[in-house]
């Protein structure tokens, strides 16, 4: 935990006392911080509320395809920022599909650009992150307890209050907060969908701050007050929730009695064709402008995708070294404080602390691996500490009885009780290093570009065609490892 | 580098560091911090790479840091510990910042250069020029200045000059033009504006994907297509108030442990080695016309009448408030 | 022998006060009204719960300083006796050693120990594929491989019927007269008690009273217990 707080406080320190101290905040910064929390609080309960239903069918419904759906929700958190928005484009833009499709009545194009358009993007990269959790959390609810629910001959209505409503006072407030916080340092989205400098979030500021003026000291100022506001946000998120109370189960499939009825059935399946469309559409669009242009990739976006794979297990490996022993609520908290440490200076910080012992080209791999890991470190823990939590509350007297203790317990009880979640947990953390630019701009080293930076580089060569390739490797390769470790969870 | 602690403890350390430093000092190493893109396997970087090591005999490695502002934060944050010898890769809106650092040497060259306007630095020698420009589609009827922009529907694609180099060329280029009308140029301008992009890259892509009519890019952008992927239906659309110039510039620092190669590198990069790769690889106009001339396709382009440039002073005192400008019109 | 030391323990505001002693290789059922302090009582035996005061000794033994793990106690829990993701061999197999891996020897212990509560060739199922009482009796092979000289049971076979937890009780005292074990089980049925129990342990009102042996304790029932009895 101490490692965490370090690595997470230590590059700040390192910002500030370079900076030799910090000022105030300006009438700019204040609008910032405004339009940061109110895109970043309407993305979370957008991207939640619409989460909820989707969560709800997925975990009553068993239809052929499901397994490829549910895989495919990893898909849009992982895609760089900007493969995603011109994927978004393609549907939603001026020539996207949904205005060509208006045109046909004689209506005018969408206008996505504007605080709308903002949170459209963060529901599509967030709503399938927050469908897996709250998944997870339905999984939680043993199938005992549906049973008992069927044959009190329960509606409806009374299994939601009594069983669901209660798992997701859990669920729903965890992953609110993790959405907030990631929305909360957004800036290429919120500013390539804002439409303006309307749209100038804390993070544009402190790209700002840095970049512009060199002024340290204001840049990680402002890097606290997000910190600040992500600190608040996980501290109401914990008062709101509740602590786990569902007890355990015999692992046993759950069949649905009280979801039988025809009209929910139809429910469900508008939900989960609704989410699915909204999701696989701008997918689709990026296959499609990328197929083209994997003919036309040069060779050194195969070298790429190697340095990306490598980093991307490094960073899985150290995930799942963290998660485990910050598995509580300090734990969670402190992992929330590493991504809303502004992602620029954490990597200034870092550089700042490296640069005297290692030359930052011959580091830039590890710590990106490292900094990914930290990245995706909420995520895991959001899915892993509730279901540790339950292993604790339901088994924890009898592996103390047995003498299960320290390696024992991990081994024999948590791991193989926690496979689900791992799995969903390391999937999701090393697609997302496959996916992440992270904060290497500092530490880039020309010789082993990640494949993120190869695809930029592409765009910045003008090779668009080439770039929709690379990002279609990319989007395969970070599905790939990700679906890999997710069946490795649901095996045996 | 690090110095070697031997079992005769620090004294004898020292001493062995001060050999290999000397040593390392003797092989002659190159060390030039520029921008990604230079770099990449498509940029210019590996054949020059090539070509100035086999003049020098020595080893050059170009560092990448991000765009021409992550190379400036880079070198501050260094400081004069940095191992950069040569910075390639500011323009004229960063070397005013650059100067003031106290970090950079003068370069003691004075080459011919075929620049729109004098060149006169003593730290700083241009690589390579172009102008910033409105690029749309060639059947598109484009306005020819800022008012008639204002005035039409056409629909912009911009990049934010907080975070992207072309976002910040624009914002000078309106007040170079315009100066104390700046803000209501931008007020005609903000009905225009689809979006503001964080850098190029994302402009340019949602551009090509039909978002907008225009977007802000270089006069030389249409080469591109025409040369590299023979589409000629790109066009830059000339602005009658002239365009602004972007000079990529490189300076050697003054901490530098080998000052004659750094010369020697700032010099190979006016000669015509350097300047005949520039164009079609950085996609821009070379700082000395190569004997061979430009290559083909770089006549389809259109020249401006008039090249505007801020001198880097000027630039650096007027940014904020352009700025503010800039911020003030498109937030209402 | 079990001596329980001017005991005191609880949580909350509740407090169980215990003093008294079980001679080796009794079965005391322990009985009384819920929230009396049963579970509390077992608890405190076990060390899942700290006394606020005196003593828990087994043959003159302070158990006070002991893990639950290291105490002469196996303990089967109401519910969740059973790691769902072992198999019932690898769950009785825990008894000996937490490794995976199990020596010829270990392997047929487990083997033997299924056998003898008839569950032979049982071992590969999961608690998912097995009876609520086949269940109970994975819990009672791995509680004869722990071969702990003190057997604490709460209510582990409340959800089964009549006749199938009579045949558990049954089994339960035939492992315990052979390995001579001594027993202390919650139960709220007098008639469990009756069934296979020496002696009486009835905790009421933040009292576990001395055990009484169970025919006298029926046939002259205390003010308490006749409460309870209805």
């Amino acid at each position: 935990m101490a490692g965490v707080a370090g690595a997470v406080l230590l590059p700040l320190a390192a910002v500030v006392w370079r900076a030799g101290g910090a000022g105030w905040l300006s009438a700019g910064d204040w609008a910032a911080v405004r339009f940061s929390l109110t895109q970043a609080a309407l993305s979370a309960l957008l991207s939640v509320a619409l989460a909820v239903p989707a969560a709800r069918a997925l975990a009553r419904r068993r239809f052929p395809g499901r397994g490829a759906l549910v895989t495919l929700l990893g898909a849009p958190f992982i895609l760089p920022v900007v493969v995603a928005v011109l994927g978004l484009l393609a549907v939603f833009g001026q020539g996207g599909l949904a205005s060509r499709a208006l045109g046909l009545f004689g209506l005018p194009p969408l206008s996505i650009y504007g605080l709308h358009g903002v949170v459209l993007a963060h529901v599509f990269f967030n709503l399938p992150l927050a469908t897996r959790l709250i998944l997870q959390g339905w999984l939680t609810i043993p199938a005992e307890r549906f049973r008992l629910a069927a044959t009190l001959g329960l509606p409806p209505g009374a299994v939601f209050r009594l069983l669901e409503a209660p798992m997701l006072r859990r669920a729903v407030p965890g992953a609110l907060v993790a959405i907030f916080v990631i929305c909360l340092s957004s800036f290429a989205v919120a500013l390539t969908l804002g439409g303006g400098p309307r749209a100038t979030t804390v993070e544009l500021a402190i790209y700002q701050a840095f970049r512009f003026e060199f002024d340290l000291g204001r840049a990680a100022l402002l890097s606290v007050v997000q910190l600040a506001l992500a600190g608040a946000a996980a501290a109401l998120a914990a008062r709101l929730a509740l602590p786990p109370a569902m007890g355990a189960g015999l692992d046993r499939v759950t069949p649905r009695w009280d979801a039988a009825r025809p009209w929910l059935r139809a429910q469900d399946a508008a939900w989960l064709a609704l989410v699915a469309a909204f999701l696989l559409l701008p997918l689709a669009m990026i296959v499609a402008r990328g197929l083209p242009g994997l003919a036309e990739m040069p060779p050194q976006v195969w070298r790429a995708a190697g340095f990306s794979l490598a980093v991307a297990l490094a960073s899985t490996a150290l995930t799942l070294a963290l998660a485990l022993p910050l598995a509580s609520r300090a734990g969670e908290g402190l992992a929330i404080a590493a991504i809303a440490v502004s992602p620029l200076v954490l990597g200034t910080g870092l550089f700042l602390i490296l640069r005297p012992v290692a030359s930052p080209g011959a580091v830039a791999l590890p710590v990106t691996a490292a900094v990914n890991a930290l990245m995706a470190l909420p995520f895991a823990l959001r899915v892993i500490r509730p279901e540790l939590e339950a292993v604790r509350a339901d088994y924890g007297r009898l592996c103390l009885s047995l003498g299960l203790r320290g390696r024992w317990f991990w081994t024999r009880v948590a791991l193989p009780r926690l496979r689900r979640p791992l799995g969903f947990a390391t999937g999701l953390t090393a697609a997302l290093s496959a996916g992440d630019l992270g904060v290497i701009a500092l530490f880039a080293d020309p010789e082993r570009a990640t494949l993120p930076l190869q695809m930029y580089r592409l765009m910045g060569a003008y090779r668009m065609e080439a770039a929709a390739g690379a990002a279609l490797l990319l989007l395969a390769m970070s599905l790939a490892l990700f679906w890999v470790f997710d069946r490795g969870g649901h095996g045996a | 580098m690090r110095s070697p602690l031997t079992a005769a403890g620090p004294v004898a350390g020292l001493v062995t560091a001060t050999i290999m430093g000397a040593a390392a000092a003797q092989a002659q190493d190159l060390t030039v911090y520029t921008y990604d893109s230079f770099v990449s396997d498509w940029g210019p970087g590996p054949q020059l790479e090539a070509a100035f090591e086999d003049r020098c005999s020595c080893d050059l490695e170009f560092v990448a840091a991000g765009d021409g502002a992550a190379l400036l934060s880079r070198i501050r944050l260094e400081g004069e510990r940095t191992e950069a010898d040569v910075v390639l890769g500011l323009d004229t809106n960063l070397t005013h910042a650059a100067r003031e650092t106290g970090l950079f040497a003068e370069h003691g060259l004075s080459p011919e250069l075929d620049l729109p306007v004098a060149w006169d630095d003593a730290h700083f020698l241009p690589f390579d020029w172009g102008y910033f420009a409105f690029v749309h589609e060639a059947g598109f009827d484009a306005p020819g200045s800022f008012r008639a922009l204002a005035e039409s529907d056409a629909s912009l694609l911009i990049q934010d000059p907080r975070s992207s180099t072309p976002g910040l060329g624009l914002v000078m280029w309106v007040k170079a033009a315009y100066g104390d009308e700046a803000g209501a140029i931008w007020e005609g301008l903000a009905d225009n504006i689809v979006t503001v992009t964080p850098g190029w890259s994302e402009a340019y892509g949602l551009f090509l994907e039909g978002e907008a009519d225009m977007v802000l890019s270089y006069t030389t952008s249409p080469a591109y297509h025409l040369i590299a992927e023979d589409d000629p239906t790109k066009a830059a659309a000339p602005f009658e108030e002239g365009h602004y110039m972007q000079v990529e510039v490189a300076g050697m620092l003054a901490g530098t442990d080998a000052p004659e190669l750094a010369q020697d590198f700032l010099d190979f990069m006016t000669g015509p080695a350097f300047q005949s790769v520039i164009p079609t690889t950085n996609w821009m106009y070379p700082a000395v016309t190569p004997p061979e001339g430009l290559p083909e396709g770089f006549d389809t382009l259109i020249r401006p009448e008039a090249a505007l440039l801020l001198a880097p002073e000027e630039a650096a005192e007027i940014r904020g408030a352009a700025l503010e400008e800039w911020r003030a019109a498109l937030s209402r | 022998m079990l001596e329980l030391e001017d005991l005191r323990a609880g949580h909350g505001d509740f407090r169980l006060a215990a003093e008294w002693h079980l001679p080796a290789g009794r079965i005391a059922a322990v009985i009384g009204p819920s929230g009396g302090g049963k579970s509390t009582l077992l608890d405190a035996i076990a060390g899942f719960l700290a006394p606020e005061a005196g003593r828990v000794l087994w043959h003159g033994r302070d158990l006070g300083p002991l893990a639950p793990g290291e105490r002469p106690v196996a303990m089967l829990f109401q519910d969740n006796n059973l790691f769902p993701h072992l198999t019932a061999a690898e769950n009785v197999a825990l008894a000996l050693t937490p490794k995976r891996r199990l020596t010829a020897a270990q392997r047929a212990e487990v083997e033997a120990a299924l056998a003898r509560v008839g569950l032979e060739g049982f071992g590969a199922r999961r608690p998912a594929e097995l009876s609520g009482g086949q269940q109970g009796r994975v819990a009672l092979a791995r509680v004869l491989l722990q071969r702990k000289p003190l057997l604490l049971l709460d209510e582990p076979f409340s959800a089964l019927g009549p006749a199938q937890r009579g045949e558990m009780l049954d089994l339960v005292a035939e492992l315990a007269r052979e390995t001579g074990a001594t027993v202390l089980m919650v139960s709220h049925a007098p008639e469990d008690a009756r069934r296979i129990a020496d002696a009486v342990v009835l905790v009421a009102e933040g009292r576990a009273q001395a055990p009484e042996p169970t025919e006298r304790l029926f046939a002259d029932p205390p003010p308490a217990l006749r409460a309870y009895l209805g």
